[in-house]
């Protein structure tokens, strides 16, 4: 199959690169044209996409993040009426767990941040958090906050719904379509021409949606991306009847463990940062199982009996400052990113793609790409610190 | 008929259920694995792998011998939380 030259190529068939072309080809007005051709060199959730926790809350520590995840959550609460697919939406809530006084102040001055927006976020008591969920060992925290409206999803139905609504609105998918070189085109015509196995087509205009990849993809048209891949695991245990309503985490470890509609218990924790020299891995290890299932037992004791079925590890993409990286890159022209989103780019890709797309077709700018520009990490900008706090894993 | 076959018995997945991912586009292993969810259950595909490689071999007219089988996963049987817990002292990071 040949690929037909587009107005737009998106590299990169995750949650972000399909969410995108679904806006992009929705958009009525503006340059953006309708051409628009997705390439991918694996299949649908492949990448991390198809490998995160499917956690989607509206908790962080800065108001724009907050208000982001408020309307991110609002397309998700609608996304199986309109998409026609089910995607095993559960709104439980979120937890956040703190044992020391520390983090619990960090809570308390988050959910000021999230009450300014209206977020119906509470500092809880220990006790009220074993009311919620009495298996908890609540005597090990000091505080705890709760957001009723948080919720969890099962991430892959996501791909499947845009990317049948993108194909039907004529975008171009084309998965194990690996692009091995990006050449940019001189003169009046401009653009990149765009080299893969089933062919080479030209665009006016590239969006690199790549997630932890998204370094080798700028490699190709010569640029450098400051973000790095870090490995991230998940399990995964035997489906038990449905006992636990919110997705339960611990600030001081990372810790995070939903109950999936499947019945599953799903969760991961933070791991030591290992020297990876940039490369994305994805084998499994022991030293996570082990640490996850000491935690586990620690929170909930009764769940010792309960079997792990399943591990597996995703790429985090982790940007110096810890924020996304979202627009064009000051050194070529019509080359775009939207990367770095610290193992949150899931949650955040149906907000993201709805405002870069309108941007991209030539609408209003968002202050998120004000705010998470590639050009913060020009030569010689002085060094930013990002404003968010509430990261998990 | 075919609605009737189960071929995934941890996760109820029926030999029509393939030949839906299949006629979708989903051909590769993985892709149907996760359409359908076969091969997630406790028994991880261990039971139902090779009866699901030909049901898409045949839907999707490929030989059984194209198609790779799904990346399998640890731990290797069903194991539980307060045994891993105990496990990997040597190996233990925090």
């Amino acid at each position: 199959m040949t690929i037909k030259d587009a107005d737009i190529a998106i590299i990169g068939a995750g949650v972000m690169g399909l969410a995108l072309a679904h806006n992009l080809a929705s958009e009525r007005k503006g340059p953006g044209g309708k051409r628009i051709v997705v390439v991918d060199g694996h299949y649908l959730a492949w990448g991390a996409s198809g490998r995160n926790g499917g956690g989607v809350r509206q908790q962080w520590s800065t108001e724009m993040n907050v208000r982001l995840m408020q309307e991110s959550m609002d397309i998700c609460a609608h996304f199986a009426k309109r998409m026609r697919i089910n995607v095993w939406m559960r709104r439980g809530g979120y937890l956040f767990l703190a044992r020391t006084q520390a983090a619990a102040r960090r809570l308390e001055r988050n959910v000021g941040v999230q009450t300014r927006c209206g977020l119906g976020t509470e500092m809880i008591a220990p006790e009220e958090a074993a009311a919620l969920v009495p298996e908890l060992a609540a005597d090990r925290f000091v505080a705890a906050c709760y957001n009723p409206t948080d919720g969890i999803v099962f991430p892959w139905p996501f791909l499947w719904g845009y990317a049948h609504a993108a194909a039907k609105a004529g975008v171009a998918i084309h998965t194990s379509t690996p692009v091995t070189a990006i050449e940019r085109r001189a003169g009046k015509a401009g653009g990149f021409r765009i080299t893969t196995p089933a062919g080479t087509f030209t665009a006016q205009r590239v969006v690199c949606a790549a997630g932890a990849w998204s370094p080798d993809v700028a490699r190709l048209v010569g640029a450098s991306l400051p973000n790095r891949p870090q490995r991230h695991e998940i399990l995964s245990t035997e489906p038990l009847k449905p006992f636990l309503k919110p997705m339960v985490t611990v600030s001081e470890t990372g810790l995070y463990v939903s109950q999936s509609l499947r019945g599953e218990l799903v969760g991961g924790i933070s791991m030591p940062a290992e020297d990876d020299g940039g490369e994305v891995r994805l084998g499994s290890r022991l030293a996570f199982t082990t640490t996850m299932a000491r935690a586990l037992v620690e929170l909930m004791p009764l769940l010792g009996h309960i079997k792990v079925v399943r591990q597996w590890a995703g790429p985090y993409d982790i940007s110096p400052d810890g924020d996304p990286i979202v627009g064009e890159l000051p050194d070529v022209p019509g080359f775009h990113v939207v990367c770095g989103f610290r193992g949150h780019g899931f949650m955040m890709a149906p907000v993201v793609a709805r405002h870069f797309a309108a941007f991209l077709s030539g609408g209003p700018k968002h202050e998120f790409l004000t705010a998470w520009s590639p050009a913060r990490f020009a030569a010689g900008a002085p060094p930013r610190r990002g404003g968010e706090e509430m990261f998990i894993g | 008929m075919s609605r009737k076959v189960i071929l995934c018995r941890c996760e109820d997945v029926t030999l029509a259920d393939v030949q839906h991912a299949v006629k979708l586009g989903y051909t590769d292993v993985e892709e149907v694995k996760r359409y359908t969810g076969f091969g997630t259950g406790p028994c991880q595909g261990k039971e139902c792998l090779r009866g699901i490689v030909v049901a898409i071999a045949e839907a999707a007219r490929l030989a059984p011998t194209a198609l790779a089988p799904f990346t399998s996963r640890p731990p290797l049987v069903p194991t539980e939380l307060a045994v891993l817990a105990g496990a990997g002292g040597a190996k233990r990071t925090r």
